[in-house]
């Protein structure tokens, strides 16, 4: 299949690993990956901080690069963008745009789809070939569980990995407090969310805390190296990339 | 309709009406000092708020996902309310009016109060007609919303509260702190401490013991119930079809009020009412288990204009807009108007957890506040208006839209305010700063380069590659964490790249390689 990647603008400049793994893996899978090397961002952080004039030409280049009849998905590593592209598009569309654009985000939306989704759903696969041999508990961020409603299908990827620890997150489905502008603009109110949030995940003993959303993953990385924590972060794509042949090293350094 | 209180009037210019009137400013408690962010601090700072907030939230939580668990048929429940909801919104004015021929045919008498100001000039006439000067109060949000009390109290008129929690808010000269529970914030202890000091002549001797505190206020209010000749109320529907009222509760001190007065005078919102008497079996299914976490409430009590020799002989029902047909005249923010105060949104909500009701500085606190109360009292100014923060006070993590009972979809509606909130603002650092970001994004050349400068941010960073202080208005946002410097190579560098293109090859080669292993295909 021809597999549009969309690296999310935070995903390229600040976590290429986790882009990288998304695409060595769907590569790894089979697929034919290709980056449409104009994309830039999905206008998220504008719309949700109240903007929604400003992020027209964002969305018109969303539109215009994933576009083309021959990609047949658009794959995101990230629930939150997935579920702008998918949810806030049209919003802006409808209220700023013109009827092209209106078309084009109703085209893109419909093959968009979050890594989890796109691997149980579409290609109908829960065991990728991973192996990571380390305690790893899950965080399910708030877009795609309850924007996508991913459900149970990272926790589904994440069973089927050799070798995995896997251990329940207590209150697993409370937000972490990032939030976008929200951890900005309400930052003790995010923080006081956060502390819970790392209370739960270092409780658990795993090694790694691991999502579907950079973001998110930022938010608990920055607070639980600021307590020297000990527990690092990684995207679910890098568990999922991580075999046998190349395993992923947990090291100090790349924590 | 002329206004009494001298504010502008309802000009209509070439037959088109003015954007109706939102509730006015310095009236009743739609409004804060502070904006949530400053009044968050405090809040976050009181460790005892907290602990009693996080442990009352977490018990009403799980009894409502046990109770709403139970039922087969709860996600239709929850369609159908919200359906009904919808249906009534779309034709409030011929529901209203059908609502006011009923109670009126009833013996009633029927009141229209376009905001707070007029609101509490009519109850205060009422009561003044009585003869009175106390009136018992039954729980009611939109007399809050209006601060009746307070106007009542001005006017020499002595308003006591009956429902324990608001009587405990009342008698400790505190607000509310949450639309079901507004003493939520207190622990034992502390209403311990309130009554030994406001109650006249209560045992020195009381203990915390729940069932004795509640033994107090009972003797106390029972006194009152048998005296006070007035009581005043909300409703928590009005039914078009009958002129039905009906205030649902746990204790039985509503009724108390409800039926031994001699006069009867009810506040109620107009996006209250519900178009025929079959709606309440819905509702009175979904609010109990959406607030209490009960299959039922104790007591729902229901009355109907006045009957000769039974209940309070006199009964007035004054119907107030404050906002609310603003609220309705917004395409998208009428939705708001669905809500039917079961609080389930606050009990799940995490940013009302940490900071609890006060931040939000309304009646109406957590996220139904947080879109009700800019949609009723409007937000004014570019800055400084605590209403033009409440929009922001969410992290927009859905679990409020989960909980809603009518399927109210509140983290589109705050995005939605905090659209109009930066279309109203004008220009302002933030939008120039979000215009220059979309510039920037927009165009592949730009980003790319301005990927480079932030990698330069390297160079700032230390030794364990994170940056620890940020300069504002990120400077909150480092306060607690750390962020990454960006790596060398972004991923588009890497893909581009010869490294990149060979572990790429690589990862298809070893993809095939398991296909063709007899063992892995299947």
């Amino acid at each position: 299949m021809r597999i549009a990647l969309f690296a999310t603008c935070l995903g390229d400049t600040l976590f290429p690993e986790a882009v990288k793994s998304t695409a060595v893996l769907l590569a790894r899978l089979g697929h034919d990956v290709v980056f449409p090397p104009q994309q830039t961002c999905c206008g998220q952080m504008h719309i949700n901080t109240g903007y929604q004039r400003e992020p027209v030409p964002l969305v018109r280049n969303f539109a215009e690069q994933f576009g083309d009849p021959a990609i047949e998905a658009v794959v995101v590593p990230s629930g939150s963008c997935a579920g702008s592209v998918r949810h806030q598009h049209e919003i802006v569309a409808e209220r700023y745009g013109d009827a092209a654009l209106r078309a084009g985000v109703a085209t893109v939306k419909t093959k968009t789809y979050e890594l989890s989704e796109f691997l149980v759903d579409v290609l109908g696969r829960t065991d990728v070939g991973a192996y990571f041999p380390h305690r790893v508990t899950y965080h399910p961020t708030c877009h795609s569980l309850r924007m996508l409603r991913v459900g149970e299908k990272p926790l589904r990827l994440l069973r089927a990995v050799e070798g995995i620890d896997l251990v329940e997150l207590p209150e697993a489905d409370a937000c972490c407090g990032f939030g976008g502008t929200f951890a900005v603009k309400n930052a003790e109110t995010s923080t006081a969310m956060l502390r819970d949030k790392m209370a739960h995940v270092t409780g658990t003993g795993a090694a790694v805390c691991t999502a579907g959303d950079s973001s998110c993953l930022m938010h608990i990385a920055g607070g639980l190296s600021r307590i020297r924590a000990g527990t690092r972060t990684l995207h679910l794509a890098q568990i999922l990339a991580s075999t046998r042949t190349v395993p992923h090293v947990l090291t100090e350094a790349a924590r | 309709m002329s206004s009494s209180t001298g504010r502008a009037t309802n000009d209509t210019f070439l037959g088109m009406p003015a954007v109706p009137p939102r509730s006015p400013y310095g009236t009743g408690h739609l409004r804060g000092e502070r904006t949530f962010p400053r009044a968050a601090h405090d809040e976050l700072g009181n460790e005892q708020l907290r602990r009693n907030l996080g442990k009352a939230t977490h018990s009403i939580r799980a009894k409502r996902l046990a109770v709403t668990g139970e039922l087969p048929d709860w996600e239709q429940l929850r369609d159908t309310g919200s359906a009904i909801k919808t249906d009534t919104m779309n034709r409030l004015p011929e529901l209203l009016e059908e609502l006011e021929r009923k109670v009126t045919e009833r013996g009633g008498t029927v009141h229209w109060a376009r905001d707070g100001v007029e609101a509490n000039e009519i109850v205060t006439r009422l009561v003044r007609d009585t003869g009175s000067d106390e009136i018992l109060k039954v729980k009611s949000m939109a007399t809050q919303e209006i601060g009746l009390n307070e106007h009542l109290e001005s006017q020499g008129i002595a308003a006591l509260e009956t429902d324990l929690a608001e009587l405990i808010v009342q008698l400790a000269d505190d607000r509310p702190s949450h639309i079901l529970v507004p003493a939520i914030h207190r622990n034992r202890d502390e209403i311990r401490e309130i009554f030994l000091r406001h109650i006249p002549g209560v045992d020195p001797a009381l203990d915390a013991d729940p069932a004795r505190l509640a033994a107090a206020a009972r003797a106390f209010l029972r006194e009152k119930f048998m005296t006070t000749k007035v009581a005043v109320s909300g409703a928590n529907f009005g039914i078009a079809e009958t002129g039905t009222l009906a205030v649902v509760e746990s204790e039985g001190n509503g009724r108390m009020c409800l039926t031994l007065p001699e006069t009867l005078i009810t506040v109620m919102g107009i996006e209250k009412v519900l178009p025929r008497f079959q709606d309440l079996e819905v509702f009175l299914q979904l609010l109990p288990r959406s607030s209490t976490g009960e299959r039922m409430n104790p007591y729902t009590s229901l009355w109907t204009g006045v009957t000769p020799g039974d209940g309070p002989q006199e009964f007035h029902l004054v119907l107030l807009d404050n906002g609310r047909t603003a609220a309705l005249a917004d395409r998208i923010g009428r939705a708001a108007l669905n809500c039917i105060r079961c609080s389930a949104c606050l009990n799940v909500c995490p940013v009302y957890e940490r900071t609890g009701g006060h931040a939000y500085g309304s009646t109406y606190p957590g996220p139904i506040g947080a879109v009700l109360t800019p949609q009723l009292a409007g937000m004014h100014g570019a800055k400084g208006d605590p209403n033009s923060s409440l929009p922001y006070a969410s992290s927009l993590c859905g679990a409020c839209f989960d909980a809603c009972p009518v399927k109210i979809d509140i983290p589109s509606l705050l995005v939605e305010l905090r659209h109009q909130h930066t279309e109203q603002a004008g220009t302002t650092a933030e939008k120039l700063a979000m215009k220059a970001a979309a510039t920037v994004m927009k165009q592949t050349g730009l980003f790319t380069t301005a990927q480079k400068a932030a990698g330069l941010g390297r160079v700032l960073a230390g030794r364990d590659g994170t940056l620890s202080r940020l300069p504002p208005p990120l400077s909150g946002w480092s306060d607690s964490r750390d962020t990454p410097a960006p790596p060398q190579q972004t991923f588009r560098s890497w893909f581009a790249s010869a490294e990149g293109a060979a572990a790429m090859r690589a990862a298809a080669d070893e993809g095939a390689r398991h296909t063709d292993d007899p063992q892995e295909a299947s």
